[in-house]
């Protein structure tokens, strides 16, 4: 065996083993982007969100908006309080709601309802809406984000479980949603 | 002496690491560089070591879960003996780290130090700026109270405008579809693990290369950078004028170092742990959220792009800012170093430098933010209520409950979101004060809906008398012309 023939060899030999360490890298690296893609890749195909109760009819009397607060449907014990979701609920005639998302359209603060001026408010950059959710004046480029909402049994129900925010596709369809001024 | 000596030999023998470590400290640098100038990156470095030793103490009591994290912080400042000062060790560090890296970045930009062959220097501590910038904002969310509650809100609306993948982005960025106990442990793996590691791997980089290129020389106006020339020059320059950096320049490094670790623990006597404010609980709504100080100028911005170019501005301006840096050295590579020969780089600074101090100033005050209890906390002065009718004081009385008083002020008090309406009446005649107070507009919302025609006569009445006393307010000339010279003499 020439020397020349050992190098190539052993040269050949140290090749198979990086590919061998390539196809378990491979091997390996499927599960991993797996795993850190779950919060993309739903569990279900349902997605994050199902029909949540705010409570009975009776909390919300007609012409007012009042805040109301559900538990977030994906929840772990160590979420805390963070599970706990706040929104806003118009009843407007006794007949017809709007629940609004507690998240401005702008960047997601927390609006706040005056009743007096029949305004929601933003803390953070001023944006402001009318009592319908739409857009007043302000940096928010649309109207409060609305939920998908169904009264049975005397209860308010609405469709929650993810955040709204600006560029969601679900958000926009549900805010998108015809407004009662 | 004579056995730490031979102590000391047994271990170089088996390590062989004296020589170089000896020639690494005594290396020729030029006789200009040992400048109080040239103390910010080792001041960088040192405030970075702070931070590890910091944040590994921290780490003892700290609990990364979204339900205990906030009570472990006040178990931190109130329940463990000087908890609250490694917190505000911790914290103070982090911002004079951000300060001083941005200091540093400012000086070797202003001294040409990014030019040839210092080039990838210059990259890796772009990307250097970068992690820290990313320490900042998740050392901010590990501060798990309402300003990092609502801080993460505004982080995934950001991240929801990218077009295409934006809704997936929030998910992984929240861990999930809402704020909640994913989000705080990914935070914690990457402000512990992941940014860390980046950054101890590009300092080293950072540094490898500084010193296997040399300090950049100190710059004198019309030496001119040549690839073909400089590192020639550069040896000749060290051969014939330089200087031992141990101890010759390093003494400076050292006082200056010194200095800054004795600032932060004087900032973290005297001032404190940064909060945390009040408990990252969604349903408390009465919170204005803000960022640290060093994200405020963000804040100032969000506020006053116009809705339209936001989205785009948001996405694309970042991403320019980031290439430029990176681009520079080959843009600029060869020439003047001197700051004296480039006064575009030095305006360039200025510009900056001015643009987020004034951000950052306004957002300390943030007059786009409606008063949100001015109305019920906020009185209208005196002045403005004394003699006025029945009719006026009423107008008063709904500019206060109508929550008119958020976003104007009166004598400087109430909101700033709006014009300050202490003369209005000299810009806006009656009717003009009508159409606006009902139809709004200019950023104003309509109040036609809310006011009864009762409310809206008192109310402009009121507005009406506000004026100095020795100016008329503002009237309508063609309307007095066509209602007839009589009746306007009689109004």
């Amino acid at each position: 065996m020439s020397t020349e023939n050992g190098i190539s060899r052993r040269a050949a030999l140290v090749k198979v083993g990086m590919f061998l360490n390539g196809v378990v890298g491979v091997f390996l690296a499927v599960p991993i982007v797996r795993y850190l893609l779950s919060p993309v890749i739903r569990e279900k195909k349902t997605g994050y969100e199902s029909w949540l109760s705010l409570g009975g009819l009776e909390q919300f009397p007609a012409g007012q908006t009042r805040l109301a607060t559900y538990k977030n449907p994906v929840v772990n014990v160590w979420d805390g309080e963070t599970g706990d979701v706040p929104c806003w609920v118009r009843n407007i005639d006794g007949q017809k709601f709007q629940v609004f998302a507690i998240n401005c359209a702008h960047l997601g603060c927390p609006v706040r309802w005056f009743a007096q001026s029949n305004l929601f408010m933003c803390p953070c950059h001023g944006g402001a809406y009318y009592q319908d959710g739409s857009r007043a004046s302000g940096p928010p480029e649309r109207g409060l984000f609305q939920y998908h909402y169904k009264i049975e049994e005397g209860k308010l129900l609405i469709k929650a479980g993810e955040m709204p925010t600006p560029g969601q596709p679900v958000a926009n369809k549900a805010g998108g949603k015809t407004t009662c001024a | 002496m004579r056995l730490i000596q031979q102590i000391g030999e047994w271990f170089d023998l088996r390590l062989q690491l004296g020589t170089p470590i000896r020639e690494t400290a005594e290396h020729r640098v030029p006789r200009e560089t040992a400048s109080w100038f040239y103390v910010f990156g080792s001041a960088a470095l040192t405030c970075f070591m702070l931070q590890i030793v910091t944040g590994i103490l921290l780490a003892l009591i700290y609990v990364p879960s979204a339900g205990e994290a906030w009570n472990s912080l006040q178990t931190l400042n109130h329940g463990i003996a000087l908890g609250w000062f490694i917190r505000a060790l911790h914290g103070w560090g982090s911002n004079f780290m951000v300060a001083i890296v941005l200091i540093h970045m400012v000086q070797v930009f202003l001294f040409g130090a990014y030019k040839f062959p210092r080039e990838l220097t210059w990259i890796v501590g772009v990307f250097l700026l970068l992690v820290t910038l990313g320490m900042a904002f998740s050392g901010q969310v590990l501060r798990f109270d309402q300003d990092a509650y609502w801080g993460l809100g505004i982080g995934a609306s950001i991240a929801s405008r990218v077009p295409l993948i934006g809704p997936w982005a929030v998910n992984l960025m929240l861990g999930g579809p809402i704020i909640a106990g994913a989000t705080l442990s990914r935070f914690f793996a990457l402000h512990v693990f992941v940014i860390p590691g980046l950054l101890i791997a590009f300092v080293g980089v950072h540094l490898l290369m500084v010193l296997k290129l040399g300090i950049n020389e100190w710059p004198m106006p019309g030496r001119i950078v040549r690839r073909a020339t400089y590192i020639q020059e550069y040896h000749e320059l060290t051969r014939k004028d330089g200087i031992p950096f141990v101890p010759e320049a390093v003494w400076k490094d050292i006082f200056f170092s010194g200095f800054i670790l004795l600032a932060i623990a004087v900032c973290a006597v005297h001032f404190g742990p940064f909060g945390p404010s009040g408990q990252p609980d969604p349903r408390i709504i009465q919170t204005a959220p803000r960022p640290d100080f060093f994200f405020l100028w963000l804040y100032a911005l969000l506020s006053f792009l116009p809705p339209s170019a936001e989205t785009p501005i948001l996405l694309i301006g970042p991403a320019i800012g980031i290439v430029f840096l990176l681009a520079l050295p080959f843009i600029a590579g060869e020439g003047e170093k001197s700051w004296k020969r480039r006064p575009i780089a030095v305006l360039t600074i200025l510009l900056v430098a001015v643009a987020l101090g004034t951000l950052t100033q306004l957002a300390e005050h943030t007059p786009w933010s409606p008063a949100m209890d001015a109305w019920s906390s906020v009185p209208i002065p005196g002045e403005f209520l004394n003699g006025r009718t029945a009719l006026e004081r009423h107008g008063a009385l709904v500019f206060q409950v109508k929550q008119c008083h958020n976003c104007h002020s009166l004598d400087d008090q109430g909101g700033h979101r709006g014009p300050a309406l202490d003369a209005v009446a000299l810009r806006l005649t009656e009717d003009q004060l009508i159409r606006q107070v009902i139809q709004g507009g200019g950023n104003m919302p309509a109040y036609g809906k809310n006011l009864s025609p009762a409310e809206t006569t008192a109310l402009v009445a009121f507005l009406e008398t506000l004026h100095p006393a020795n100016q008329k307010p503002a009237r309508n000339a063609s309307q007095a012309v066509a209602l007839g010279a009589s009746e306007a003499s009689s109004r």
